[in-house]
């Protein structure tokens, strides 16, 4: 009954009217942000993160407000999967196999309803998943000692490369060059600056936030630059939205065996929510075999999806609670958000600040049953925004990168570096390297460093200490194999369909 | 052509050799402690100088490059943007925001009208949003 009465809790903090029209907010914009193409959770969130601080919001407040975002974003990536085609953002892309069909069948009305119904049961169960394990992962989680750190943190990025990408050279360059750039500044040991160039500016270091925007927002407006915002006029009307009870009752079973698939690939570090909706898709798909029709405007081909997505999403909250160590692009701007807010993740967060866990995943719950009210009869509300051209959009995300970075440091510096960012980040999405890692490596870096050199001050320099632990051994094996095998993977299953690209390179 | 990845990973080389090599020269604090702030730098310059040998050696097929004009309006963009980090501070939050977010419009679709009044409207309407309603502490003009 401890589950309960720590529930309780949480819902003291997130009932309160303040906290509840934060959340309110927080759906809102993030169903705007998830349903805008070139906008997806992780930019959402990160051009928030600089705002909400120089609110001035506590840490409670803060949380409940950007994860409300992230929800919603989950969720309004749907929208323009279906009625455009272009996926709002990474995850909703399979949304897009069978949505589209619907919406071109005229059913795009339905589809909304559906998907958004299959959006709250994935996220509801994830939510409750997430209760349940949470605390008990906390626990193990007493038992990692600085060797094991430094194994998860490996492990981290090695599936992030291993899975996530096409090519794992690039993925790891990347998870690099961000460990490199969190070396700049002062030495956490010696106190000594490293790597400043004697640069003032560079003494305290490259602050996050001013990456993350960088990377992920200032990015996608040279992208849309580039390619003149094609592609964005409405395609698809939208008649009377009604609610297809049948269709929804019939597609339960697909919704619960995808949230659960979901819940999972959400769990496993690097994988998040993309993985999840390809993979209740895949799984899906070969459950209904050729009759099923997918690809054709199916409603499972919608509702599965989207049940792993906003379901993985929830999972990939368990690893980033519990380890402090993020599965995904958006949970690592969510780790950037803890870390701000000076709020260490890990075991100690649930034993310290209850009322900061509880109080997060009370609001998530309250969150979900926002989403599904607003998505289903409000959709209408969400599908006219679309209709802002990117012209006025997208100058209108570098304007609030800019006032965000600006009114959180105050420094002209901080703006061109932030520009430097978005420069490498459109640089970067032309060559296919990730950037998701290069963050991560800047969020991590330092802790990385500090749990190598922890461990080798207990072992007085014996770098086998470092392989001694059952645990530490099995996070050093899944690393390898997480990098390893994607390469095989890869050959064995492209091979068949797609021949061309999967020519092994002599 | 060179491929775009070839470039790149030579790039990284050298860039993470002169990495190194600042992380040789670091001063050792007189509490040092047994791996010391070199080790770390080092062994992340020595995977980046594997990963950029690996692209060099087999790099993927090269992206669509944008053409130099494309090129030239990205640059124009850059620029615009440096500017405007630089004189948000002494001009105040109106002026530079409505043309840097102007020219960025242009720059996405070129109409021009419709550049202005995006520029106007996203300037007066951003600094309301934030001076009003979420209460940052935004300067509007120069001197005020």
């Amino acid at each position: 009954m401890d589950i309960l009465s720590n529930l309780a809790l949480g819902f003291s903090v997130a009932l309160s009217p303040w906290t509840l029209m934060l959340a309110i907010l927080g759906c809102f914009i993030g169903t705007i942000v998830g349903a805008l193409p070139g906008l997806g959770p992780s930019n959402g969130v990160a051009l928030l993160i600089p705002i909400t601080f120089s609110m001035g919001l506590d840490a409670t407040a803060a949380l409940v407000l950007l994860t409300s975002v992230y929800y919603g974003a989950m969720y309004g990536g749907r929208i323009s999967s279906i009625l455009l085609n272009i996926p709002g953002d990474e995850p909703a892309m399979m949304t897009c196999l069978d949505g589209y069909p619907m919406a071109k069948n005229g059913r795009a009305g339905d589809a909304l309803v559906i998907s958004g119904v299959a959006s709250f049961v994935g996220a509801l169960l994830a939510t409750v998943a997430l209760m349940l394990i949470a605390p008990m992962l906390a626990q193990a989680a007493y038992l990692f000692g600085p060797a094991e750190y430094f194994a998860l943190y490996l492990l981290a990025f090695s599936t992030l490369g291993g899975i996530a990408s096409k090519n794992q050279a690039k993925a790891a360059l990347a998870s690099a060059i961000g460990l490199g750039i969190a070396m700049i500044g002062l030495d956490n040991q010696t106190g000594l600056p490293r790597f400043t160039g004697g640069n003032l500016h560079l003494m305290d270091g490259i602050d996050f936030l001013v990456a993350i925007v960088g990377l992920f927002a200032v990015s996608e407006v040279f992208v849309f630059i580039e390619s003149h915002g094609k592609g964005s006029a409405l395609g698809v009307k939208l008649g009377k939205i009604t609610v297809p009870w049948r269709d929804i009752w019939e597609t339960k079973w697909t919704m619960l065996r995808s949230s659960i698939l979901g819940f999972i690939a959400g769990i496993l570090p690097g994988a998040g929510a993309s993985l999840g909706s390809f993979l209740t898709y895949m799984m899906e798909k070969s459950i209904a075999g050729e009759k099923g029709k997918f690809g054709t405007g199916v409603v499972k081909g919608v509702a599965a999806p989207e049940a792993g997505n906003n379901s993985a999403a929830g999972g990939a909250l368990v690893p980033m609670l519990t380890l402090g160590v993020p599965g995904s692009g958006t949970t690592a701007v969510l780790l950037a958000v803890l870390m701000t807010l000076n709020i260490t993740p890990g075991p100690t967060l649930f034993a310290d600040r209850p009322e900061v866990v509880w109080g997060l995943i009370a609001s998530l719950l309250i969150a979900n049953v926002v989403l599904l009210l607003m998505n289903v009869p409000m959709v209408k509300i969400f599908v006219k925004i679309l209709m802002v051209p990117p012209a006025l959009l997208l100058p209108g995300v570098m304007m609030v990168s800019f006032v965000g970075i600006y009114s959180l440091t105050g420094s002209y510096f901080d703006l061109l570096l932030m520009i430097a960012f978005g420069v490498m980040g459109w640089l970067f999405r032309k060559l296919d390297i990730p950037t998701v890692p290069v963050i991560l490596g800047i969020l991590l870096g330092n802790a990385m460093e500090d749990n190598l050199r922890r461990a080798m001050i207990l072992s007085d320099g014996d770098a086998m200490f470092l392989f001694s632990s059952p645990i530490s051994i099995g996070l050093w094996v899944a690393a390898i194999l997480g990098f390893v095998a994607p390469i095989f993977l890869r050959r064995i299953i492209k091979k068949p369909t797609v021949p061309d690209h999967a020519k092994p390179v002599d | 052509m060179i491929s775009g990845d070839r470039l790149f990973g030579a790039v990284v080389v050298l860039g993470a050799g002169a990495y190194a090599a600042a992380a040789l020269q670091l001063q050792t604090g007189f509490m040092s402690d047994p791996v010391g702030s070199k080790t770390f730098p080092l062994l992340v310059a020595g995977v980046s100088v594997i990963c950029g040998l690996v692209m060099v050696i087999r790099p993927d097929d090269d992206p669509e490059w944008p053409t130099l004009r494309t090129l030239g309006a990205l640059a124009v963009a850059v620029a615009v943007l440096a500017a405007y980090a630089y004189t948000l501070k002494p001009l105040g939050f109106l002026i530079p925001t409505a043309i840097a977010a102007g020219v960025l419009s242009y720059q996405i679709n070129p109409r021009p009208m419709f550049a202005v009044l995006a520029g106007l409207g996203l300037s007066v309407g951003l600094f309301s949003l934030f001076k009003f309603v979420l209460g940052l502490g935004l300067v509007a003009l120069p001197g005020g």
